[in-house]
């Protein structure tokens, strides 16, 4: 069995204009009914499989990523919703803006649009779910956790 | 000796078959929930792809401690369904029962988080408020069969459904506190987001999650069994009835888990306390006075 069958999701509004927030969470509403496809929107990091950003980070939510990142057991992967989690979008060039989700920790799907389409976002999603099962394959192989976890991991 | 070969191909019969029944419940919990929310809802395996996948994530683990009390959750609630269908005194079962419960509350407050601390004290007001029914459950068996041996009480005459049923409509009133169903699911959710995220199984992770899962699904089906317990006579086929009976309860619960919104504590423990004194409590009252209890 595939583990991307059960992915749990986390979002996380990192400094967005809730323009990408609205969509994200549009579409996980009953209407559009991700459970078909055994989506759950956690709000608990350590049940999270997938992390949804959305905005560009600024210094106040940096820490915050960082925290929620490396309290997700792997595998996992993270989608960086709208051209602000992106690249920093318009504002990128503001003093307390990092400029992007990567900035701060890896990304694994960039989907783009301000805000960010439904449709653009459940591509990335599918994309996002397709890198899960290689990461845990990836897992499988090696048995040893690529990231650094700042807490005691079962391995160590 | 064959009694024994016998008892041991019965706990062994649990010990696989409870699982199955266990995600036969939850799917059909999944499915009917989204169908009354006018959705599709998961295919009907998906809480078997949920625990699978549980199993193959990493456990990050607070403290050693805390994995070790899951474990014990999951354990103790195994040892309690095990005894349970071995025959053995249902009171002992439902003290094993409470003991996996206090486990998990254990487990929940060793972690610093302050969302699991305030589940597992959300836990223990929860406790309070079904406990005081799971003991009288005990008792009213005792009174209509004679017996708290689980082997007596079905090779009755009669269904104990037939001078208990205060205390079955209590029970079933308790049941929705234990399956976490909506007016009373404090301490944590099956559902995403509630006002502390997830409460008691907050800092509970990956595949240590996964062991607390697999305990939940032993401990739903462990529960459903008592219902139909209550409808077990010396006939076989009381077995069909009671397991229809046990479906029919467990569509109710999902019906009122859909419809009820959250209330406060203060009205769950006065409630469930309420219905165990008026319900149990009359029950009994009756029984003495006609002096039907076999006692």
């Amino acid at each position: 069995m595939k583990i991307s069958k059960s992915p749990w999701l986390l979002h996380y509004d990192a400094s967005s204009c809730n323009g990408c927030d609205i969509e994200v969470l549009a579409s996980t509403t009953p209407r559009f009914d991700v459970e078909r496809f055994g989506i759950i929107n956690t709000g608990n990091p350590k049940h999270a499989d997938i992390f949804v950003i959305t905005g560009g980070v600024n210094e106040q939510t940096r820490q915050v990523v960082k925290q929620l990142y490396s309290q997700m057991p792997d595998p996992k992967v993270v989608i960086a919703a709208g051209i602000c989690a992106c690249d920093g979008g318009i504002f990128k060039d503001c003093y307390n803006v990092s400029g992007g989700v990567d900035t701060v920790i890896p990304v694994d799907v960039y989907v783009p649009g301000c805000a960010v389409k439904p449709e653009a976002l459940i591509d990335g999603v599918v994309k996002a779910l397709a890198i899960l099962d290689e990461k845990r394959e990836a897992m499988k192989n090696h048995a040893v956790c690529e990231v650094n976890y700042g807490g005691k991991t079962k391995e160590e | 000796m064959n009694n024994m070969v016998f008892m041991i191909l019965i706990i062994a019969g649990y010990l696989i078959l409870a699982p199955v029944a266990g995600f036969f419940l939850e799917g059909y919990d999944r499915v009917i929930s989204s169908r009354l929310q006018r959705r599709m809802g998961p295919p009907f395996l998906q809480p078997v792809y949920d625990l699978i996948k549980l199993f193959e994530k990493q456990a990050i683990v607070v403290n050693n401690l805390e994995t070790a009390l899951v474990l014990g959750f999951t354990i103790f609630t195994i040892f309690s369904g095990c005894l349970f269908f071995a025959g053995g005194d249902i009171l002992l079962v439902f003290f094993a029962f409470s003991l996996a419960d206090m486990f998990l509350v254990l487990a929940a407050s060793s972690a610093n988080s302050p969302y699991s601390s305030l589940g597992s004290q959300r836990e223990f007001v929860q406790m309070m408020a079904y406990e005081p029914m799971t003991l009288l459950t005990a008792i009213g068996f005792y009174m209509c069969c004679g017996s708290f041996n689980v082997s007596d009480i079905i090779n009755q005459d009669v269904p104990a459904i037939v001078r208990t049923p205060g205390v079955f409509l209590g029970y079933c009133f308790i049941l929705i506190i234990k399956l976490r169903k909506s007016p009373f699911d404090f301490s944590t959710s099956h559902h995403a987001h509630q006002e502390m995220v997830k409460g008691l199984t907050q800092d509970i992770a990956g595949n240590v999650l996964g062991i607390l899962e697999l305990g939940e699904i032993y401990e739903e089906v462990f529960l459903m069994t008592i219902v139909v317990l209550f409808f077990i006579w010396k006939n076989p086929l009381s077995y069909v009835l009671g397991i229809a009976v046990a479906l029919l309860v467990f569509f109710i619960m999902i019906v009122v888990d859909n419809v009820f919104p959250r209330v406060k504590w203060e009205h769950m423990l006065v409630s469930s306390w309420g219905v165990t004194l008026s319900l149990a409590g009359s029950n009994f009252l009756i029984l003495t006075m006609l002096k039907i209890a076999r006692i």
